[in-house]
């Protein structure tokens, strides 16, 4: 069972991710959107979108920071594991709190306003719940396990454990006793990947990066396939 | 010194009546699909009017276009990066509401009500969520001035005027303005695509949005001073003006010009200096730019032009037609066509001819010879507000451009009136306005006579892939599903449709009467 959940499902999850976004990048680029409904409301979105996104971009890089660097290395470093720990719960505390309230006034928007709910498809209402649980159950992680519970150092399980995955030696061992919440978090994590590709999250891949260099005005000749091309599928079927 | 051709339309103000035909068969072609239910690529405002968006020309408000910063070009809504950072919630996106909520008619209640003593009536529902609505505004909610006394003092042209114009019937002018993407040399909206997904062609100067590139970031819609990209709700993505590239491509004119009932558009090519475009745009004095634009502007008879254009690859029948075209001739030959709001420093290519109908309008409604040309001109110079009203419009509020093009129109009517009646020739008439009596006949030719052949001349997409091309004559290459000019996703054969546009006289197209055959 241990091995199943933390030295198969993590790589299934892995090869559903990279697999899935190749394939809809290949056959479904009309598809790839953000699905924007700033159209239909825009005055709690521009409170909700900006806090939600920007909130997650800082969890992100927090994770990156926990879960990728060593313990060791900022020991090296000569940060105290107390101040560490003090750092990363109030930075964690506070960009998750942000990203969850953020993503409250988007799903409250969703509900409420008609136009919006109408422009909510099935692969929404499959992703929005897993998404609420990732985040809900990260934030019961850092503040209720982490913060109210005394501390719990992932930096010891959790992390190795995430590193031996990428480098191809997992040890599932290591997630053995791992607090429930945090092993919560984890599948629920996994569970959000593998719905990523397919959903309207892909937007994320094709953050415009290249904008902030790129020439003004771009220019293009006419395309050598003039013929009408094969039809290919939209989002509209719910 | 870079040549690039471009496609581009003049519209001949005066002839417009308004119908709206343009914009109906417009709307057929591309946007009669859900998703853009509420887009209009080709509308048709009254003015003074709010017009499509609402107050969409007030860019203190929307930020569209290009602003001026140390010299510099930039985005009016701000620099790269300030835009990337607004991507989660676009602070100059309109409402649907700014445009209009598209509904349409609950006709099921007309057959399915139950008996009863009321007539059942179609109640109108939303076409966005279903739920019954209330119509409170529409595409060309202010037509011919309806409401006009309530909703045309909001017109940011009018507000920028800064005086007291009277909306009564009475009292008050007006004229057509129909308006589509501009297809600007300078585009905006290609600027603003965070994804690179908006692109100008080289060949033609066409701008249009890759449906397969736009990932829904809809900068582009708000970087439009002009408001003439739409963002599809269903599929998520930007669409807008093609100039029905499919057609010019086997040399036809755009639907809305084809079919437009007062024959009042011209499509041509422009050669202009590529190298020269930025440096135009960026002219320090806002009333320059139309000047500045007509600096771009290259003569297609210059040999050195000619030379040059074709060191570019521009095609040999591409520089032959830039030499017979119509919207040249209008534009840098007469200087009657002026750009649309030069000031949001776009550099757009459909200019207009501004109509003489106001001041005619006044001379005759005051009792006067509204044909005559001393009571034309007198009136040219005396009637302040439509002329400040078009040179808000078309020059960036300075009149004199506007003054030469409407004393040119009355030249040429007190002109053409003497021939036809024999008379002396006016002496008020070609040379007072610095035109011979050859020029004006070829002007009258031009707007009045305006044959088929002489509107449009356009060059196709290249004689060695005439081939390739008679494919997408019967099927667009946007045909795709949900795709802007969706057909009927394969379902439907080339044979059983009947395309008026294609056909020409004396022929039966294959397929406009359907065999009758057994039902599978
Ligand atoms: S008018 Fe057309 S080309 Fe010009 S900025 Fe708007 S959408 Fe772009
Ligand atoms: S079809 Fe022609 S005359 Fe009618 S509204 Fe359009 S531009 Fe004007």
């Amino acid at each position: 069972m241990n091995l199943l959940l933390w030295g198969v499902l993590p790589y299934l999850t892995i090869a559903v991710l990279v697999g899935g976004t190749v394939w809809r990048y290949r056959h479904d680029r009309f598809g790839w959107t953000t699905r924007s409904s700033q159209l239909h409301e825009s005055r709690l979105l521009r409170v909700g979108g900006p806090l939600f996104h920007f909130g997650l971009l800082f969890v992100v890089g927090g994770h990156v920071a926990g879960l990728l660097v060593p313990a060791s290395v900022t020991r090296w470093f000569g940060v105290a594991d107390e101040t560490y720990h003090l750092a990363s719960l109030t930075a964690g505390g506070l960009t998750g709190a942000a990203t969850v309230a953020g993503l409250g006034v988007l799903l409250l928007r969703r509900w409420r306003t008609p136009a919006v709910r109408a422009a909510t498809t099935r692969d929404d209402r499959l992703m929005y719940p897993v998404l609420v649980g990732t985040l809900l159950l990260g934030m019961v992680t850092t503040l209720v396990t982490n913060g109210m519970g005394g501390g719990y150092d992932y930096r010891a399980t959790v992390s190795p454990w995430f590193r031996g995955v990428l480098l191809l030696q997992p040890d599932p061992a290591l997630m053995a006793d791992v607090p429930l919440s945090y092993r919560l978090h984890v599948l629920f994590g996994m569970a959000l990947f593998t719905l990523w590709p397919f959903s309207r999250l892909v937007h994320a891949f094709s953050a415009p990066v290249r904008y902030l260099v790129r020439p003004y005005i771009v220019y293009r000749s006419r395309d050598d396939r003039l013929a009408a091309r094969p039809a290919r599928r939209g989002w509209e079927d719910r | 010194m870079r040549v690039m051709a471009q496609l581009a339309m003049v519209m001949n103000l005066d002839k417009c009546i308004g119908c709206h035909t343009c914009s109906v068969t417009c709307k057929q072609t591309w946007t009669n699909r859900s998703g853009v239910e509420y887009a209009w690529f080709n509308n048709v405002e009254t003015k003074p009017g709010q017009g499509y968006p609402r107050r969409y020309e007030d860019q203190d408000r929307w930020h569209g276009g290009w602003k001026l910063r140390r010299g510099r070009l930039e985005l009016a809504s701000g620099g790269r990066l300030r835009r990337v950072l607004s991507l989660f919630a676009n602070p100059d996106l309109p409402r649907l509401d700014d445009y209009y909520e598209p509904w349409t008619y609950d006709y099921r209640n007309l057959t399915e009500a139950p008996l009863g003593d009321d007539t059942p009536v179609a109640r109108p529902v939303s076409a966005v969520t279903g739920a019954p609505t209330d119509v409170r505004w529409g595409p060309n909610w202010e037509d011919s001035l309806g409401g006009a006394p309530e909703h045309a003092p909001a017109d940011p042209v009018v507000e920028k005027l800064g005086r007291d114009i009277k909306f009564s019937y009475e009292q008050s002018f007006m004229f057509y303005l129909p308006r589509i993407c501009e297809h600007c040399l300078n585009p905006s909206c290609v600027a603003s695509c965070p994804s690179g997904a908006m692109y100008k062609r080289s060949e033609d100067g066409i701008v249009l949005v890759d449906q397969d590139r736009c990932r829904g970031w809809r900068m582009c819609v708000s970087g439009c001073p002009y408001k003439k990209v739409y963002f599809n709700h269903k599929t998520g993505k930007a669409e807008k003006c093609t100039f029905c590239y499919p057609r010019l491509e086997v040399g036809q004119p755009t639907v809305c010009a084809e079919t437009c009932v007062g024959r009042l558009r011209y499509i041509g090519v422009l050669l202009y200096d590529a190298d020269r475009v930025g440096e135009a745009a960026a002219t320090e004095d806002e009333q320059r730019l139309y000047q500045a634009q007509l600096g771009v502007f290259l003569d297609p008879r210059d040999p050195g032009v000619v030379a040059a254009a074709e060191r570019a690859g521009i095609p040999h029948d591409w520089l032959t037609a830039a030499r017979r075209s119509p919207v040249y001739d209008l534009i840098v030959k007469h200087r009657i066509a002026l750009p649309l709001h030069p000031e949001y420093r776009t550099m757009p290519m459909v200019w207009y001819v501004p109509p003489l109908s106001p001041v005619v309008d006044a001379v005759a409604g005051s009792g006067f010879d509204g044909e005559d040309a001393d009571n034309l001109f007198g009136a040219i110079d005396a009637l302040r507000i439509p002329l400040d009203y078009l040179a808000g419009l078309f020059t960036a509020g300075d009149p004199e451009p506007v003054r030469l093009a409407l004393r040119r129109l009355a030249a040429m009517r007190s002109h053409m009136r003497s021939v036809n009646l024999g008379e002396p020739p006016d002496p008020h008439g070609p040379a007072a306005v610095g035109m011979t009596a050859e020029t004006t006949e070829e002007l009258y030719r031009l707007l009045a006579i305006a044959k088929y052949e002489d509107r449009y001349v356009i060059p196709t997409a290249g004689i060695g892939r005439a081939h390739e091309l008679e494919g997408i004559a019967t099927k667009c290459s946007l045909d795709t599903d949900g795709g802007p000019g969706m057909g009927d996703g394969g379902t439907g054969t080339g044979e059983g449709r009947t395309d008026l546009f294609v056909w020409r006289e004396g022929e039966r197209p294959a397929g406009m009467f359907p065999t009758v055959g057994r039902k599978s």
